[in-house]
């Protein structure tokens, strides 16, 4: 399992200037004790042989559903080689469930009028964030996109702060401040929730360096990773590939989590992306990249666990593309008219809760009762956590100018000498600033 | 080659045929045999200059005491002169050294000391970590600085250019100013996003912008400019232990300038305004570079019988209405001068605010004198007339006073 990620072997990096040349104001290779940067062959490419594909990275790059796949036909007789205990299986498919219900809920309270503006929805995708995020501990980072409730949830976000959040009252996760796409936890160590695709990538490339740096520069025993989830049409974006680059070349503790569904909106990524194996870009910059079929979330799992403690173990950053479909339209003022409904019938016969059950049943780890009871426990969740965002308020107007500033002396000074933020006005709401 | 200037206004006082053959285009201005050698502390002549109040010590007092410490700055030790990117490079060694969550990040900061030596030393001393050579990807790394910032580090992002810092508008507008708010104050965001701007010498249109009329509309950033190594020194220490998100802006021709600045340590309000020269008959408002062409005005104008009240806003964003407004209120007169384009500038919004706040004071409207709406030409000649000159400022109060 760990050799589908070994990269190009670390070879001594070529002298830059001839022996005869002055030596370099600044050498280097010799005045830091680790080389920041890339140690692969500048120049390697033998051109006797012109029908090779590109022979100088050697990463080996396998696609992990084949090697899963493999190892699976070869277990599935015997029971000691399961992929998940009783326990594991019971906690997945809980937040499985969890994810699903809430997002259908999301729906309905959206077309009653509780919640407005754009909301996306992750029906379908749950197996992605489920298989990553139940592998983290709390220290560990998640950054998303507008698609962000079900990673919020995975991560901990109790569902109420959640929906209380989409309603926009004053006891949501970001005060209300917020909405549906800006998730923030900064408990749970959730940062984002961005509007803007590509936005978040570089966001979650610095908390992976700031885990990098507790480490090397503060002494501190860190071993922090950060997901970065984005999906098929942020592949297409400057901002990925210049986070690729950084990640691999400072080897970031950063797992690059691709949510390949297969459409931007309404662009399919057949015709957005010149390349459409996106899990390919990772050689490129040096680092593994991964296929994984996202529908399934015990191989998720799988390929999520090599990649995670490959971070933390400080080998660097991997790509892993999970192909995975989303139910719904892009979001709920989506028409989707476009795409084929054989395609959605072909992704919805691999609903990842309804796999996971048949593995659970197959592999007598729980009853269907119990599993009936689970999905009895998220509903009441769910159902609470609308009833709370309800019945809290709405922001009063003296939130208005609380969090702009961290330090609210930012808005300045005022004619009459105080700070403007010492005006009574100011913790109503209503002073000018 | 080196021409030396005593007195103020060093910038524009080079004689047309010398200045731009002296000046090949280097972004490193060698220390030895520097161009402008400006000594700012010695002014006679146009009457002694308070420092900015309060400014030996660590501001805690919004409102401003009365001026009384002028003499204490030069006088209690006698501190030590340097170069403005030294002071630079000296507050932000201090605060390296005070606290090791601060680092630095930008093109070239680390083993090459930065493209204007601000950055000098500072990567043997802490590191490649701790002074990070970025690729050249500023959208990421400043998005990647903010990342960091968010998880418990304080970086200090550096723009080649100012200019460059357009590729990082997406990060800058979208999560520094934002990231706060929408997270619902969960996570701060305590960068510095510093680096060279303004119209330099004959650097060609896309090399001399002034990028503080595109921010300064963007909620949640503080933003100062910094135009005497004292001010450099204590704004930048002030912008570090900031928990907001602070936008330092420097210019590339006022790098050079030598001043004698205190041993002790000083930090500086990034609220306040800086009084360069009290006076009754007319406030001048101005900010960086064009300080110096207005302190150059101001000497012609006393020498004409005029009394001219300069202020250095030094904060772009907020405004200090306060001393401002104490001076709108004695003098009844306002000129801003300053280097930003006409249209959607910080003179545009001074006006405004000026005329919002004090509307009453005023005796005559309030003159905005700014660059012109022009990509800066690369001609020497064209750059010229293309930014404010003493002489037209002069012009101006003139007919201010009338």
């Amino acid at each position: 399992m760990a050799s589908s990620f070994l990269s190009s072997g670390i070879i001594q990096p070529l002298p830059l200037r001839s022996p005869d040349k002055p030596q370099p104001l600044f050498d280097h290779l010799k005045a830091t004790s680790t080389f920041l940067g890339s140690t692969s062959k500048i120049r390697s490419v033998s051109l006797s042989k012109p029908n090779l594909p590109n022979p100088h990275r050697r990463s080996t790059v396998v696609a992990v559903s084949d090697v899963l796949k493999e190892k699976k036909t070869k277990s599935a007789a015997s029971s000691s080689h399961l992929l998940i205990t009783r326990e594991e299986g019971l906690e997945l498919y809980e937040d499985m469930v969890l994810g699903r219900a809430f997002e259908d809920m999301c729906a309905q309270m959206y077309y009653r009028g509780k919640m407005f503006g754009f909301v996306h929805l992750y029906n379908g995708q749950e197996a992605v964030s489920t298989g990553f995020i139940k592998l983290l501990k709390k220290e560990d980072c998640v950054v998303s996109t507008y698609r962000d409730h079900v990673h919020a949830l995975s991560k901990g976000v109790p569902a109420r702060a959640v929906m209380s959040e989409l309603f926009g009252k004053a006891t949501g996760c970001c005060r209300g401040q917020g909405g549906s796409m800006h998730m923030f936890s900064k408990e749970h160590n959730v940062l984002g929730g961005f509007a803007f695709i590509g936005e978040g990538i570089p966001v979650a490339t610095g908390a992976a360096f700031t885990s990098k740096y507790k480490r090397e520069v503060l002494k501190e025993d860190c071993d922090e990773v950060t997901l970065a989830f984005f999906g098929d049409g942020t592949c297409n974006n400057g901002q990925f590939f210049e986070c690729l680059n950084m990640a691999a070349l400072w080897k970031l503790p950063i797992v690059f989590v691709v949510e390949n569904n297969l459409w931007a909106i309404g662009m399919s990524h057949l015709r957005a992306t010149s390349d459409p194996e996106i899990w390919k870009k990772g050689p490129a910059f040096g680092m593994p990249g991964v296929h994984v079929d996202g529908m399934d979330v015990l191989k998720v799992r799988e390929v999520a666990k090599e990649a995670i403690q490959r971070a933390r173990r400080g080998e660097g950053p991997t790509l892993v593309e999970c192909e995975t479909y989303r139910f719904r339209g892009h979001s709920l003022a989506d028409p989707d008219e476009l795409r084929d409904p054989a395609e959605k019938a072909h992704y919805a016969a691999r609903d990842p809760i309804t796999a996971l059950k048949k593995y659970i049943f197959d592999n007598k780890l729980a009853s269907e009762a119990e599993l009936k009871a689970i999905e009895k426990k998220i509903d009441e969740v769910v159902e609470e956590s609308v009833e709370f965002a309800d019945a809290s308020p709405p922001p009063p107007r003296s939130q208005l100018l609380e969090n702009v500033f961290a330090d609210p002396k930012g808005f300045g000074i005022g004619p009459d000498g105080s700070y403007r933020c010492e005006d009574p006005k100011f913790t109503e709401g209503t002073a000018h600033v | 080659m080196a021409a030396i200037f005593q007195g103020i206004g060093a910038a524009a006082a080079l004689p047309s045929t010398e200045k731009f053959h002296s000046q090949s285009r280097r972004f490193v201005s060698a220390r030895k045999g520097s161009l402008f050698v400006v000594r700012s502390d010695g002014r006679p002549s146009l009457g002694s200059s308070p420092r900015s109040r309060g400014a030996q010590h660590l501001i805690t007092n919004a409102v401003a005491a009365k001026a009384d410490a002028s003499a204490t700055s030069t006088a209690s030790k006698p501190g030590h002169e340097l170069l403005l990117f030294e002071a630079l490079r000296e507050g932000l060694e201090e605060e390296m050294d005070r606290d090791p969550r601060v680092c630095v990040m930008g093109e070239d900061v680390g083993h090459y000391g930065g493209s204007y030596k601000v950055t000098k030393g500072l990567a043997t001393k802490y590191g490649d970590l701790r002074v990070l050579d970025t690729p050249i990807a500023e959208n990421s790394f400043t998005g990647m600085g903010i990342g960091a910032a968010m998880t418990g580090l304080r970086p200090i992002i550096e723009g080649m250019n100012m200019g460059f810092l357009l590729l990082a508008f997406n990060q800058i507008s979208n999560n520094c100013g934002m990231l706060h708010y929408t997270s619902g104050g969960q996570f701060k965001i305590p960068v510095v996003i510093r680096g060279p701007g303004g119209v330099g010498r004959q650097l060609g249109a896309e090399h001399s912008q002034r990028l503080e009329s595109y921010f300064q509309s963007i909620p949640g950033i503080q933003m100062v400019a910094c135009s005497t190594p004292y001010n450099a020194k204590g704004l930048m220490k002030a912008a570090i232990r900031s928990e907001n998100p602070v936008i330092l802006f420097e210019h590339v021709l006022l790098y050079n300038l030598k001043e004698r600045i205190p041993d002790e340590e000083y930090v500086l309000s990034l609220e306040e305004a800086e009084m360069v020269r009290p006076g009754e008959h007319v406030t001048i408002l101005t900010y960086s570079r064009m300080r110096y062409h207005v302190m150059q005005a101001a000497k012609t104008l006393v020498n004409k019988g005029y009394d001219p009240e300069v202020i250095d806003i030094r904060s772009l964003k907020p405004f200090d209405l306060y001393t401002i407004g104490n001076s709108v209120k004695k003098t009844h007169r306002v000129l801003i001068v300053e280097e930003c384009m006409r249209t959607g500038g910080i003179g545009a919004s001074l006006t405004a605010a000026i005329t919002e706040n004090f509307i009453d004071y005023l005796d005559a409207p309030i003159v905005c004198l700014s660059s012109q709406d022009v990509p800066t030409p690369y001609a020497g000649t064209l750059e010229e007339w293309t930014v404010v000159q003493p002489a037209q400022i002069v012009t101006a109060v003139e007919q201010l006073c009338q």
